[in-house]
């Protein structure tokens, strides 16, 4: 449905548009299904309608089915990136070509981030080449307010739609940054949650009369608008929260406000609370390697959060908050790989092989609500399918051929064209700008 | 290597200088007038290292692959290491009585790892505006700093990067707001309670320089010059010209004597890179940029030792090869600023490619805690497009090739008999991702080891607090 508007659109704007075949089976793979379980040797894995249909080993191919042969490869599900900020940023530093945040508007949970997303931002096709197929991407907060707006899910495929899911959660900051957002302290940050859900309450009885509660409410009506599935209960809200005491008062708000669907994104000291945590059935979406003490909140940082977290029986999916994530969501391979060496250091707890694999695929999925439909080679799964030419989270893997919905994709980006011009840098009959 | 000749030959001087406490002092078989003497007209270490090698026990390790910074390798080898120095490596090295033997089967074994380029302890963690002593961005030319006055010896930074990163030494630089953003310092990666205890002995200062974005961007902001690309290069040349007055009138002092001219701290930054005894890292990313500063340091007669970050350097790989200019890059770091716009992650292998001094480098807290998985990603990137750099050579990028833009080429940055037994025993293959430092040890000290909790250092500042002693 969704594809058949896209290629509709990508004839309008002259794209390539990509081989429209959303049937495909891959077989004699080394098959990785992305639940935390280990590889299988002679697997099988069949896309239908951009689907999972079947795969495991011992699956048959039903006829008419396009066949790609991986010869023993390695193959799983495309990487979903937990926590970006990939397609709204071009270059950091250029601001027109930033979208995260915007300093100046009066507009804070009412933000969305979808019509911002550039499916032809570098970025994209650069994380697509190294087989990141789903992204989470969220907006980011300004001073004056807690919430930085609503963010969505997108897929890394080459055509002109990117957005998976518009307005798929809520960001807000909590801790220093949400304490200085706030006014200055964390105090102020929980006085403006307390009274925006209020607020919010106030616009659901009687949204017609919102507009007269005058500017004592501290809300727009696009705010309020815009929070009400978050007070409901239907949109996640990510918290990000760090030090062990903040995470608890996060933790806390659900006694006030039962319906919250809560999710903590970053939780350096999240192992010091990790049984609380998994009581409260809250998951949460923390960055891998954080280990200094960078600041006065990550006191306790460590590498074996992530580790202790799940031991205790948290959810935990791999995110890249503050880790460059406009554009190196690629690097949580590493990241969930480093996650795997934690095992063999005395003291240290890691995660084995399957689990780490889990943590930057169906994890972060199921952590945002949506393991039914991204992050594993699950039946019923969007058909995300990436064939590397070795063990995903080893550095130097690459990936051979990157199938999202169904549809294998280009591997080509603006970098691979400059290496190709440059890979003998001395200009040749012509200047460099004719070489391509 | 005729540049390590000059600077040890300063480094002699230096120390002679030290010694009598900077006095003039004149050969009593020359004829008065007399000045001082060449390089004696002031102290050119005031802040002398104190460093000193904490004691180790005489190792054997056996049975390890090794990688020896220099591009040679040792399967099933042996490396023996006693006071503090590297004495043999080899196939079958018996031990001897009194030698601890560390059965090495299964791992690798290279020299410490060196990063060109860190801000530790000038931007330590925690990162509060109180530690905030990286940038001096006050003038564009801020020669006269030294980075050394910021560095915090405390910063846990430092005991990540050697536990994690294998980092035994490293070069601290003063930011990148300012075109002479000042002195940089070369620190061991032992803790100390002063910097001068962290202090390399005897490595040349480097001076910081910056092309670009940042010093217009910083300047043009504050609505004064540079606020240009040709703006930061025609600051820049008045400066070199003050800097080579400068240099005429201190050099005629020393040599004849009479009044000495007025000292000027950022001159003297500036006449120690004229002399070759400070070497010049210059952060910059364009290639047309690289070009420009190296006509200019021709224009102005000094060297250019290694451009930072760098990355364009894969456009102009033959410039910087004729100009024996190095690049120390990123692997994969793009995108950031305009000036970051076309990285490609074979930036390394493609310099390698062409014979161009080449090196990684962190820039990074978090970086320098995987130096080597940074290596193998650059390294892959290259073999990804068919240049077959082997595992050992590409060793060089974060060993003896940092080691010789720093000058210090002579003590570390290889598993050469006689230098610093700054050593890590990998605990597998150090590309691998799996793979962790099992073993650390500085000037044949071990300083970690990954198996006892004793020997984890844990500095001032998380003493005390949450997590403190953890495995980070």
């Amino acid at each position: 449905m969704k594809r058949a508007l896209l290629l509709a659109a990508a004839t309008t704007l002259g794209l390539a548009a990509p081989a429209a075949a959303q049937n495909v089976a891959i077989t004699n793979a080394k098959l990785v299904i992305g639940d935390g379980g280990q590889p299988l040797d002679g697997g099988t894995v069949v896309i239908r309608d951009g689907r999972v249909v079947a795969a495991g080993a011992g699956v048959a191919v039903p006829a008419g089915i396009p066949v790609i042969d991986a010869g023993g490869k390695w193959v799983s599900p495309g990487i979903f990136a937990g926590f970006t900020r990939m397609g709204i940023v071009e270059v950091d530093a250029v601001s027109t070509t930033n979208d995260a945040s915007a300093g100046s508007s009066p507009f804070h949970a009412a933000l969305d981030v979808a019509p911002a997303v550039n499916p032809r931002s570098t970025p994209i096709a650069i994380n697509r080449a190294e087989g990141v197929t789903r992204a989470v991407v969220a907006p980011e907060n300004s001073s004056g307010s807690i919430f930085a707006g609503q963010g969505a899910v997108i897929d890394l495929a080459s055509d002109a739609n990117a957005v998976s899911r518009p307005r798929a959660f809520q960001f807000m900051e909590y801790g220093e940054d949400g304490g200085r957002a706030a006014g200055g302290s964390r105090p102020a940050a929980i006085a403006m949650f307390r009274n925006a859900l209020f607020e919010v309450a106030a616009y659901q009885r009687a949204p017609a009369s919102f507009l007269d509660r005058g500017k004592d409410s501290l809300l727009t009506r696009a705010d309020a608008e815009a929070l009400v599935p978050v007070l409901r209960g239907t949109m996640p809200l990510l918290v990000h929260v760090e030090r062990a005491s903040d995470i608890l008062v996060v933790l806390g708000l659900k006694r006030e406000f039962p319906a919250l669907k809560l999710v903590l994104v970053g939780a350096a000291e999240g192992w010091m609370v990790a049984r609380e945590i998994a009581a409260a059935g809250v998951p949460v979406m923390a960055n891998a390697l954080s280990d200094l003490p960078s600041s006065f909140e990550k006191l306790a940082a460590t590498q074996s959060n992530i580790g202790r977290m799940q031991a205790a029986g948290v959810l935990v999916g791999i995110g890249t908050l503050g880790q460059d994530e406009a554009r190196q969501a690629r690097w949580v391979k590493q990241y969930a790989g480093n996650l795997v060496a934690l095992g063999r250091i005395p003291g240290a707890s890691g995660l084995d092989w399957g689990a780490a694999f889990a943590a930057i695929s169906s994890r972060p999925a199921e952590v945002m609500g949506m393991g039914a439909d991204y992050g594993s080679l699950r039946v019923g799964r969007r058909g995300d399918v990436v064939i590397w030419d070795g063990d995903p989270l080893e550095i130097g893997t690459n990936a051979v051929s990157v199938i999202i919905d169904g549809v294998e994709q280009p591997l080509s980006s603006r970098q691979s064209r400059l290496r190709d011009r440059y890979w003998k840098p001395g200009e040749g009959a012509l200047p460099k700008a004719y070489e391509r | 290597m005729i540049r390590t000749t000059l600077l040890l030959g300063a480094a002699v001087a230096l120390s002679a200088c030290a010694a009598n406490g900077g006095k003039a002092q004149t050969a009593a078989s020359d004829p008065a007038p007399s000045g001082p003497g060449k390089g004696k007209g002031y102290d050119h270490d005031p802040y002398p290292s104190t460093y000193r090698a904490y004691p180790g026990a005489p190792t054997l390790v056996t049975h390890v692959t090794i990688f020896d910074g220099e591009g040679g390798r040792i399967d099933n080898g042996s490396v023996l290491f006693r006071d503090g120095k590297i004495v043999a490596l080899g196939k079958d090295l018996a031990a001897e009585p009194g030698v601890t033997v560390i059965d090495g089967t299964g791992k690798y074994l290279t020299p410490g790892v060196i990063d060109v380029h860190s801000h530790l302890g000038d931007y330590p963690s925690p990162g509060v505006q109180a530690h905030s002593d990286g940038n001096e961005a006050t003038s564009p030319v801020t020669s006269e700093v030294w980075a050394e006055h910021s560095v915090w010896p405390q910063d846990p930074g430092f005991g990540r990067a050697l536990a994690n990163g294998g980092v035994t030494t490293l070069q601290v630089l003063p930011g990148s707001a300012n075109l002479f953003g000042g002195r940089s310092v070369t620190l061991k990666n032992v803790y100390a309670r002063t910097m001068q205890a962290m202090k390399f002995p005897q490595a040349p200062y480097g001076l910081k320089m910056a092309c670009g974005e940042n010093p217009k961007r910083v300047y043009g902001g504050k609505g004064r010059a540079p606020s240009t690309r040709m703006g930061n290069i025609a600051v820049d040349r008045q400066t070199w010209a003050r800097a080579q007055e400068y240099k005429r009138r201190w050099d005629k002092y020393e040599e004849k004597g009479g009044e000495p001219p007025s000292r000027d701290m950022a001159m003297d930054t500036l006449r120690g890179v004229l002399d070759g005894e400070i070497l010049v890292h210059n952060h910059c990313y364009r290639a047309d940029e690289m070009a420009i500063v190296m006509d200019m340091a021709k224009e102005f007669g000094y060297k250019v030792t290694a451009f930072h970050h760098a990355i364009e350097a894969y456009k102009i790989a033959d410039l910087l090869k004729a100009n024996g200019a190095c690049a120390a890059v990123w692997a994969d770091w793009y995108g950031f600023k305009m000036e970051a716009y076309d990285a490609v992650s074979e930036n390394l292998a493609i310099l390698d490619k062409e014979g161009a001094c080449a090196m990684i480098h962190s820039d990074d807290e978090n970086g320098i805690q995987r130096l080597n998985q940074e290596v193998a990603k650059a390294r892959a990137a290259g073999l990804k497009g068919g240049f077959a750099i082997s595992e050992e050579a590409a060793w060089k990028w974060l060993a003896i090739n940092p080691a010789k833009a720093l000058g210090i080429d002579d003590r570390t940055g290889s598993l050469k008999p006689g230098k610093m037994a700054d050593v890590v025993l990998w605990n597998g293959n150090p590309y691998s991702v799996y793979t962790r430092p099992q073993m650390v040890w500085v000037d044949g000290a071990l300083l970690y080891d990954a198996n006892d909790p004793r020997k984890r250092p844990v500095s001032d500042f998380e003493l005390g607090q949450p997590g403190e002693g953890d495995v980070k």
